[in-house]
């Protein structure tokens, strides 16, 4: 229990300085930061307008003062208002983090669908044709990046066999099964190379723990190859591939941003995209502070299941 | 002896290719190649031909050198992006593991804040602030790699700094500065220069990601990235256009990741024992 606490308190620890860094990065940026931002098309920026959006982003008053603000702000989740059309940013991430957060629950769940199995039964029967074939496409699938993926997809799927459309949205409301449908294309362009990647460990992990003795005295106390394989070996083999599923979680959210772009999946992404099109610092700082909070989160999650998983961690 | 040297094994395939690449995208600008950027409006989406061989895009542009114009900027990127993190992480891993106290505690939070972000969102929240364009492309995707250089060096110099060779050393008066770069630095040189190429590899999947979002290499200037989104938009009447710098980036992937691995194995014993080989 102290174990999940500290950890706990640790990911706080973390988010309190995404958010301070954040907050900073607008002060980095040499010159005024304003001005930089309007003047984005080449004439100099209107003084007044300047000014405006100083007193608009709280920048003229004392640095502490804005700091003190901006965390009040979040801890009633108020990320502050859109430049662009002054609309709230926090109501536009709700509306939209849905989206992004069943597109990676369902790329996550095919890779773990895929490269589980596989790399079990790969291991299992090494050096066979499935064994030889699935790690050379391993290879192949985690070379190829998820936006090239994507378009590729597209270009097969709904450009030469119009299976599909190419992209776009229906609420899960209205359509159930055309939500699922337009769902899985961008799902599978991330679960796929993450699939690899799971193979390969899962693989690599049972090769590890297929020779130790308790998978011997398993098998030697007469147990089928069924249980030993979901109960002995499973379980051990399991470990590594969490420890790999927390380090992708970074390149994860980053592909969910390239691929809900690609498809035109209206989750976080393509909010982002334009914010930092236009240069719009509220909305670009608030979806990173939600990512990057999500990245945290999902560390942490993954740090409890490790520790459900392996209680030595948790010494 | 020369002879078994000499033989030429499907191992090396993955360098050739790398290498292959690099002396193409070097002397790009010296071949007799058409410029990437001249347009011919009279000749858009034309089809393969004796002076385009791969055909030429939605302005008329000769797709090929193009597409040997993206491959080297996209090299370039990489190549200073992995330099500039390659030298300031080795340093700040370098001085941290060597000074300990402060120095490593500093460094080593400092690397930890950069890792909180997903590497993507950094440099996008870069580039909201400094603005898209090649002067700040290459910083960005630089502070995203700093740390695993950082990690890596550190790491290093913990298990080579009590040995006795760096300590006769500094037994003969060596400076500090000395004992780290021309003592330690050589001896820890191998897993940094696997972290080197292995970073190679992954700015050049980064660097077409932000360049696909418009965020990157800037229009005209040929990069794969920025050609697979424009070329979305013509995917009815050019599919070609679309699959050329797909597949290209995508070779261009896995050379680099299958020469990282042989680098690897090559350099680092510890990891090609746990394969067993």
């Amino acid at each position: 229990m102290f174990w999940f606490l500290r950890r706990g308190i640790a990911s706080l620890v973390m988010l309190w300085v995404i958010v301070t860094l954040v907050f900073m990065s607008i002060h980095f940026v040499p010159g005024d930061p304003v001005e930089l931002l309007l003047s984005q098309d080449g004439g100099s920026a209107d003084p007044a307008t300047v000014q405006m959006i100083r007193e608009d982003l709280g920048l003229n008053r004392p640095i502490v003062e804005q700091y003190v603000e901006k965390l009040k702000g979040l801890a009633s989740f108020d990320l502050g208002r859109s430049m662009v059309d002054d609309s709230s940013v926090s109501a536009e991430i709700a509306r939209r983090l849905p989206r992004t957060l069943e597109l990676i629950g369902l790329a996550a769940l095919i890779s773990l669908v895929i490269g589980i199995p596989a790399g079990i039964y790969a291991a299992l029967h090494t050096g066979r044709t499935f064994d030889r074939v699935a790690s050379y496409l391993a290879g192949f699938a985690q070379g190829i990046p998820v936006f090239v993926l994507g378009t590729l997809l597209i270009l097969v799927f709904s450009q030469m066999l119009k299976l599909t459309s190419a992209g776009g949205f229906v609420a899960f409301s209205q359509a159930p099964g055309k939500h699922m449908g337009l769902l899985l294309m961008p799902s599978l362009s991330i679960g796929i190379g993450l699939a690899a990647i799971v193979f390969r460990i899962t693989r690599a992990s049972t090769l590890e723990v297929l020779p130790l003795d308790y998978v011997r005295t398993a098998r030697a106390k007469g147990l089928g190859d069924r249980r030993i394989v979901l109960h002995h070996i499973l379980r051990n083999a399991l470990i590594p591939v969490i420890t790999i599923f927390a380090l992708q979680i970074g390149s994860l959210l980053g592909g969910t941003v390239l691929v809900e772009y690609v498809f035109n999946w209206p989750g976080l992404s393509g909010m982002l995209v334009s914010g930092v099109n236009a240069r719009d610092y509220p909305t670009v700082t608030g979806v990173i502070l939600v990512i990057s909070a999500l990245f945290i989160g999902l560390n942490f999650l993954v740090d409890v299941l490790y520790g459900l998983t392996d209680p030595r961690v948790r010494k | 002896m020369t002879g078994t040297s000499l033989k030429f094994t499907s191992r090396q395939i993955p360098a050739v290719l790398l290498a292959l690449l690099l002396v193409v995208s070097l002397l790009a600008p010296v071949l007799p190649l058409q410029d990437p950027l001249l347009m011919d409006t009279a000749a858009r989406f034309a089809a393969p031909s004796g002076a385009h061989l791969f055909g030429q895009d939605e302005f008329g542009r000769d797709i090929l050198v193009r597409l040997i114009f993206a491959i080297r900027n996209s090299l370039i990127v990489a190549f200073a992006a992995a330099i500039l993190a390659g030298v300031i992480g080795t340093a700040l891993g370098v001085m941290a593991g060597y000074s300990r106290g402060l120095t490593e505690m500093l460094a080593m939070r400092f690397i930890d804040i950069v890792l909180c972000f997903p590497p993507l969102l950094l440099a996008m929240l870069a580039v909201t602030l400094y603005g898209p364009g090649p002067v700040t492309l290459i910083p960005v995707l630089a502070i995203v790699f700093v740390p695993s250089f950082t990690r890596v060096a550190h790491a290093s110099v913990l298990s080579v700094r009590s040995q006795d060779y760096v300590e006769a050393v500094r037994s003969m008066g060596a400076s500090n500065a000395r004992v780290m770069f021309s003592t330690i630095l050589p001896n820890i040189a191998g897993p940094l220069i696997v972290q080197f190429s292995f970073t190679v590899a992954v700015t050049v999947v980064l660097e077409s990601g932000l360049s696909f979002l418009g965020l990157g290499v800037l229009p005209p200037a040929p990069s794969l990235g920025l050609m697979i989104g424009t070329g979305r938009a013509t995917l009815a009447q050019a599919p070609m256009l679309l699959v050329w710098p797909c597949a290209a980036l995508t070779a261009m992937i896995l050379i680099l990741n299958a020469f990282c691995d042989d680098l690897r194995d090559r350099l680092d014993p510890k990891s090609s024992k746990i394969r067993g080989q």
